[in-house]
């Protein structure tokens, strides 16, 4: 009998271990089946596999995988945020405003990403406070945010004065020995530290507990409330970031940009094996699953494919994607 | 001086009164008992020392100070632990995070993995289960496995106080047994327990003292060994039981087999079953939990698809794996799951709702439903059955554990059922609803349905059933009439083959 637990404790031990890896591993495979794939039917590997294009798909994944990074700590809690585009819009021209007002720049980019922040922390407060399910309070967010944004910026986009912001997320960095845009090292900086807080720290091990199973996260003494808050502040801190990488990219705040790219970003999450129903994600993944979107719609691009076509294919992945995750993973 | 002192205890739910004044006296290293019928108030009682409900009115008094939780964290400081009657673990999280969740003691919010998981070791080396690492996924233990980790989490707090809600409903026996040398354990170590359960044998086993509550009271309390299990059951039903098993009136209609099953198997579960059902028959299934009962429940059902066997209804003979729930139903099959809030009742639907819906074409035309109709039939079955509620309107998850099994039973009788498959009906329910059961249960034999009680508990069983099957490691024994088992032979016959088993390897 012993014997038998002890060896089924291994194998149970050895499947973990294994699953743990083929929920990195499936995403990943999937972006070099993408890849591989785009490379073969462009017809030219060298091309589609250049430095130059990688920058440009580098650089348009930028903002969507900041989000994600901030999208996944949200997901694995259980909950969800939909106010992620409009965020972003707010944050980008509340950005531009702060330089035309004649702020430092990297005051200007605080401010941003403060809104975002403070964003966050409303849709934390209203989720805690109120117990409003977060579908529906982001949902309210999305409309505030993005309203606001318009308010601010009169409904016009908001041109800036050239700073070293505009330069964020350039196709070619200025110094060219960064290789790529620092905008993309932000990203992968960013990425690599919430990875750490998610694994290492107790507020990280949290947010999976939270996600798992609240009733018990509270019976332990864990401020759900609070905790909500601080992850949804976190998030759209994150935001915020995105947003000034937008507002970088077009080189002003525009009020109606980013609409529906919420859906990119839990959609990255969700490629990247990130669960709805919480306790389950890695930043890994998401970022795997940003890539896998921005490659696709890279390679459709150099195809010259239409965007609908983009939009199905993109639509099937995803769909794919959950549904592979739950052939394999175990039932929780 | 009492560890933990309560007095006049009371807490309101809008109309309903939960707690209507209890009085409690916790001395240091006792294991104190806490007896009631389900809606007596137990769970409120817990939930107001654990810091999750505050009372209206009453006095908590810990080690002699006032005691006032503002949250469960705070309860938890004070060294005050509930584990709860549903483990609540957070499955994809490991062993060790689990343990310590909310006292990982961190270095500037840094997680120190090695030293958590070291501390939890610690803690789970106090167990007969040194196979549980803690580095493993709590979602893959089993049952017995989770409950370890719930009281090592209880204690990784410095619990001085740990309240227990029937803490066995979900253990085998030699977990129980394990877990009782555990509590033995944590009170001479001065450790209080608060221990709820419905199963006296139990309380009388682990016990020093008891406590009885009754519609929110405090109606007796002292030493276990000084009153007797009829005394403990007067004071909670209020009157007394003298004979839970109701006496049978035979079936006088014409026999016939009704359900007749050869040789089903779903492995690794289930290896073989083999038996007939006939009308006004009550045929019990023993067995140890997780011995493949269940499962052969849920395979003649349909819901889970056997490897091989057949099954035949009033002479229809299938491959049994060619069954689905739809088709069951419509041959009169009905199926109660032990698992009654998982896949049994759809909580958040009304009483009404849970009722009909195998049958809604009894209340129901073209589709449209006739909700005045289907009011109607639901009252009556909940007049039948006693279903405590305001209405049949009511939500099914706010009615009590005892009540919910009743309209789960309700649901089976509005179907017609001719053969019924009842899964543990009357696990973790209070003794008045379980008596509403039995002589629901003997009367439907009584009009010649095919019943087939699958139950662990033995005194049931023997209470109730004409004949009887052992089921040991997914093996079915051959049926034998009540009259010639005896409950020494169904243990050994559901132990017996497990040794052979582990010979045979």
């Amino acid at each position: 009998m012993d014997i038998d637990v002890s060896q089924a404790m291994d194998v149970e031990l050895r499947e973990t271990f294994l699953r743990k890896w083929l929920n990195v591993l499936g995403p990943f495979l999937g972006l070099i089946a993408v890849i591989v794939l785009f490379a073969l039917i462009t017809g030219s590997p060298e091309k589609y596999l250049s430095l130059f294009n990688i920058r440009i798909v580098l650089s348009q994944t930028v903002i969507v995988a900041i989000s994600a990074i901030g999208m996944t700590v949200v997901i694995i809690s259980g909950g969800i945020d939909l106010a992620v585009g409009s965020t972003i819009a707010l944050a980008g021209v509340v950005t531009a405003l702060s330089i035309n007002a004649g702020l430092d720049p990297i005051v200007a980019v605080a401010a941003g990403t403060a809104v975002g922040g403070l964003v966050g922390f409303v849709n934390g407060s209203i989720i805690s406070g109120l117990r409003v399910v977060p579908f529906i309070a982001t949902l309210g967010m999305l409309g505030i945010a993005r309203g606001t944004a318009k308010l601010a910026s009169g409904q016009q986009p908001i041109d800036v004065t050239p700073t070293w912001i505009n330069n964020l997320v350039v196709t070619f960095p200025d110094p060219p020995w960064l290789l790529l845009a620092p905008g993309i090292w932000i990203a992968v900086i960013l990425a690599v530290g919430m990875a750490l807080v998610l694994r290492n720290t107790v507020f990280g091990r949290r947010v999976f507990a939270i996600g798992s199973n609240e009733a018990a996260a509270r019976a332990c003494g864990i401020s759900t409330d609070k905790l909500k808050i601080w992850i949804y502040s976190l998030a759209g801190l994150f935001f915020g970031i995105a947003g000034v990488m937008q507002m970088s990219r077009l080189r002003q705040g525009d009020p109606t940009v980013a609409a529906g790219t919420e859906l990119d970003v839990i959609a990255a999450v969700v490629i990247g094996g990130g669960s709805l129903s919480g306790g389950q994600g890695t930043i890994l993944g998401s970022m795997i699953g940003a890539l896998i979107m921005a490659f696709l719609r890279n390679g459709c691009q150099q195809m010259g494919w239409a965007n609908y076509i983009q939009e199905i294919i993109i639509g099937a992945i995803i769909i794919t994607a959950v549904a592979i995750d739950r052939i394999r993973s175990p039932k929780i | 001086m009492p560890t933990l002192d309560l007095r006049d205890i009371a807490k309101r739910f809008g109309q309903t009164a939960a707690l209507a004044g209890v009085d409690l006296s916790l001395k240091e290293g006792e294991v104190h008992a806490l007896i009631g019928e389900n809606g007596a108030g137990k769970s409120t009682l817990m939930n107001v020392i654990s810091g999750g409900v505050r009372q209206d009115r009453g006095l908590m008094l810990l080690r002699g100070m006032p005691y006032s939780p503002a949250d469960p964290l705070d309860a938890r400081k004070n060294g005050i632990a509930l584990i709860h009657q549903e483990l609540s673990l957070a499955a994809h999280l490991s062993v060790a995070e689990n343990i310590m969740m909310g006292v990982e003691d961190p270095r500037f919010g840094w997680f120190d993995r090695k030293e958590i998981e070291r501390r939890a070791d610690r803690l789970l080396s106090n167990f007969e289960h040194s196979n549980i690492r803690p580095d493993a996924l709590v979602g893959k233990l089993s049952p017995a496995a989770q409950q370890v980790v719930e009281i090592c989490r209880a204690l990784a707090a410095n619990a001085k106080i740990v309240l227990m809600d029937e803490p066995t409903s979900s253990l085998q026996r030699d977990d129980v047994k394990n877990l009782f040398s555990l509590i033995k354990k944590l009170s001479a170590d001065g450790i209080s327990i608060i221990y709820i359960s419905h199963f006296l044998e139990e309380v009388r086993e682990i016990a020093d003292s008891f406590t009885v509550l009754r519609d929110g009271k405090s109606v007796s309390t002292g030493k276990i060994t000084d009153v007797t299990d009829s005394f403990l059951i007067g004071q909670m039903v209020g009157r007394s039981v003298d004979n839970l098993y109701p006496k049978r009136n035979p079936y006088s209609g014409e026999s016939e087999t009704v359900l007749e099953v050869n040789d089903l198997s779903l492995p690794p579960a289930l290896h073989s079953a083999t038996f007939k059902l006939e009308r006004g028959e009550i045929f019990g299934i023993a067995g140890l939990m997780g011995a493949g009962r269940t499962e052969m429940a849920r395979a003649i059902f349909g819901i889970d698809k056997p490897n091989s066997g057949t099954v035949t209804v009033k002479g229809r003979t299938m491959i049994a794996s060619g069954g689905k729930p739809a088709l069951r139903l419509l041959q009169g099959i009905g199926y109660l799951s032990e698992d009654r809030k998982g896949e049994g009742l759809t909580l958040k639907l009304s009483i009404a709702d849970n009722i009909t819906i195998t049958r809604y074409g009894a209340c129901s035309r073209f589709g449209w439903l006739d909700q005045a109709k289907q009011r109607s039939l639901s009252s009556e079955l909940m007049q039948t059955l006693d279903v405590r509620a305001k209405s049949s309107e009511q939500p099914v998850q706010t009615l009590s554990g005892g009540n919910q099994q009743k309209v789960a039973i309700a649901r089976l009788l509005h179907q017609e059922a001719d053969v019924l498959l009842l899964d543990e009906p009357t696990r973790g329910i209070d003794i008045g609803s379980k008596a509403v059961i039995y002589e629901t249960i003997a009367e439907l034999a009584g009009r010649g349905k095919a019943i087939m009680l699958i139950s662990s508990y033995l005194p049931e069983l023997f209470g109730m059933c004409d004949r009887l099957a052992v089921m040991t490691r997914g093996r079915l024994s051959t049926a034998r009439a009540i009259g010639e088992w005896t409950p020494e032979l169904v243990l050994k016959s559901a132990i017996n083959s497990d040794a052979n088993n582990t010979n045979g390897h």
